[in-house]
């Protein structure tokens, strides 16, 4: 089995697909923070202006750690996109080669071939969320170091800069495992979809259209809306609070693993089942 | 003593939204066979193979390999089964060499030597190491033909592997089947819509049209029993039946659109007639010897499965 994984790792990484996500990372992330870095203190002034008057800041509010947590909050339509860029591809790729005809003639089972491949595609979003989390917050500090970090959701909440740290940690855990759910879901429609767009399309049709609905202020929707897994794609946004509501992020973990596991069962029951006519 | 069975469908078949792809089909493959598998376009071979290489799901029927029922016992079933199905695609991206180094490690892990050993053996050795997208469809089939034999298959099936060669590039998988047969002493089944193909490697062989068996048996055999016939095309055609009456050769059919007669005589015998015919200043245009079952799969390759 770990060999079969090792292919298939090898497999992702050896075709180029799987280095144009790093690449758009590589690109956008420096120039968001080279860019914020040199609007700098416009930025911030407009929110800290009227905090100053109550409140008593170590340092400069805009510092690393406030542009590391930025970048955290505008990618998450951009990451699951990368995402189901390179995982979308983990099945239909093959069928889409032809390639089914080589490896699902062989007196290995089809499960073991599906979870090798789900493993992989665990390991590429680990290694992907993994590099956007070092580049991001490590050029971050680098650019404009550390400080207190100032967060505005709703209301407004300055975390001294010695507590700050471990809740990017932790926070980049649940991106983690969220970025995880994405890849099952992209890794479902990747078992029965067969052209290399269509899981792509799927993944993020299914997003978008659970956002609309977790986001509209339609009364209607307010039954659905603890049960769609898009409720809780800015799950690690709820580490910078203050106390931190562990509770909530227990259920929202829950429903993203719970999400996670359908897709990846329902995956497998097609996957085994399947006839290949490609 | 009864030779072994290595492949054996019962009842086999294949149901696609509208229609039976494969209809009731039973084969029996033994142990050393060429066996030929002879059908029209969109006759079911490719459906069938896809069904004993565990591609497709049969709709009834079932499939045994080396006695092992494949829905039931699927691993021991392939252990000795390998094959092409249709084309030869590979992943692109990647060396040959590592193509079948993952390929090999899905048949149970294959080490070094044997794969070099298996390159070679298809004629690519000097190439392994170039990336599969910059092979010709030529070479792509040969290392269609080396992925199958990576676990040392005793049952090697191929689908149509000539499709599309050149003559020099059919060549080459013929002889690759005749010495993988002869001196690898492995059973191969091959599929092809082309009777000369088949009769040149097969010893035995089935004939599939619109998803049914039509004739299974020895290839001599089948095409002995069919009878021999000539077709004549000469005139002026009083002259000619003159002649045939003198001679006692009895005329099948005669079509006077074309002038064409069908005789009812034995291939070494076609020499004397045709001097008689020109002795007799009779404008010979052709003499073509047929055979009935040629002829039954011309026609219904001609018809068409649909
Ligand atoms: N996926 C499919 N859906 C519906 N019909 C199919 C499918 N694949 C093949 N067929 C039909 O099944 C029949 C057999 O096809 P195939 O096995 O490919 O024939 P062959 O390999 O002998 O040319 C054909 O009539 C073809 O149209
Ligand atoms: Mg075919």
């Amino acid at each position: 089995m770990l060999r079969l994984i090792r292919d298939e790792v090898l497999k992702t990484f050896l075709k180029k697909r799987t280095y144009l996500g790093f690449g758009i990372i590589l690109l956008i992330v420096p120039l968001i923070e080279i860019a914020m870095n040199l609007e700098g203190s416009h930025f911030i002034t407009a929110i800290t202006r009227t905090l100053a008057r109550d409140f008593f800041f170590s340092g400069s509010l805009f510092n690393g750690w406030f542009i590391a947590y930025m970048i955290m909050n505008s990618l998450w339509l951009h990451v699951p996109l990368l995402i189901s860029f390179v995982v979308g591809d983990q099945l239909a790729g093959e069928a889409t080669a032809g390639t089914y005809r080589l490896i699902l003639i062989r007196p290995v089972s089809r499960a073991k071939i599906f979870f090798a491949k789900y493993a992989a595609s665990l390991i590429y979003t680990f290694l992907f969320v993994a590099f956007l989390a070092c580049l991001s917050i490590g050029l971050a500090l680098f650019l404009a170091g550390r400080g207190d970090l100032l967060v505005s959701k709703g209301e407004i909440l300055v975390l001294a800069d010695s507590d700050v740290a471990w809740r990017f940690m932790v926070a980049y855990v649940f991106a983690l495992w969220t970025m995880t759910t994405v890849a099952s879901i992209s890794f479902f429609f990747s078992s029965f979809v067969e052209n290399s767009i269509g899981p792509i399309v799927g993944t993020m049709g299914v997003i978008i259209v659970c956002s609309v609905i977790t986001l509209m202020p339609i009364q209607l929707f307010d039954a659905l809306r603890p049960h769609l897994f898009t409720s809780y794609l800015d799950l690690w946004s709820r580490v910078f609070a203050e106390p931190v509501d562990w509770e909530k992020i227990r259920t929202g973990a829950l429903y993203l693993g719970g999400y996670s596991f359908a897709s990846v069962a329902v995956a497998w029951y097609i996957f085994v089942r399947k006839d290949i006519l490609s | 003593m009864n030779p072994e069975i290595v492949l054996k469908t019962r009842n086999l078949g294949k149901h696609y939204r509208h229609r039976w792809a494969v209809r009731n089909l039973n084969l029996e493959v033994y142990r050393g066979d060429v066996f030929g598998f002879l059908g029209p376009n969109g006759a079911g071979k490719s459906t069938t193979i896809r069904m004993i290489l565990s591609l497709i799901r049969p709709t009834e029927g079932e499939i045994e390999l080396f006695g092992y029922p494949l829905s039931s016992e699927r691993r021991k079933a392939l252990a000795h089964t390998s094959g092409l199905v249709e084309k030869a695609d590979f992943y692109l991206y990647l060396s040959a060499l590592r193509n079948l180094e993952i390929l090999g490690t899905l048949s149970g892990g294959i080490d070094r030597r044997r794969i070099q050993e298996i390159i070679d053996l298809v004629g690519l050795s000097g190439r392994e190491n170039d990336r599969v997208k910059t092979y010709s469809h030529g070479m792509k089939q040969r290392l269609g033909i080396a992925q199958a034999l990576l676990a040392d298959p005793d049952l090697v099936i191929l689908d149509e592997p000539m499709n599309g060669l050149d003559p020099q590039g059919i060549k080459e998988i013929r002889d690759l089947i005749v010495h993988l047969a002869r001196d690898r002493k492995k059973t191969i089944l091959l599929s092809s819509h082309l009777l000369s193909e088949i009769e040149l490697v097969a010893n035995r062989m089935a004939i599939i049209n619109r998803g049914e068996l039509a004739a299974q048996g020895e290839v001599e055999a089948l095409l002995e029993h069919g009878e021999q016939y000539v077709n004549l095309k000469a005139g002026p055609a009083e002259k000619v039946r003159q002649i045939l009456e003198e001679k006692g050769i009895r005329v099948r059919s005669f079509d006077e659109g074309t002038g064409e007669f069908s005789l009812d005589i034995r291939f070494e015998e076609t020499a004397d007639l045709t001097a008689a015919l020109v002795r007799a200043e009779v404008e010979v245009h052709a003499v073509v010897p047929r055979r009935s079952l040629e002829d039954y799969f011309l026609s219904i390759t001609e018809n068409g499965a649909e």
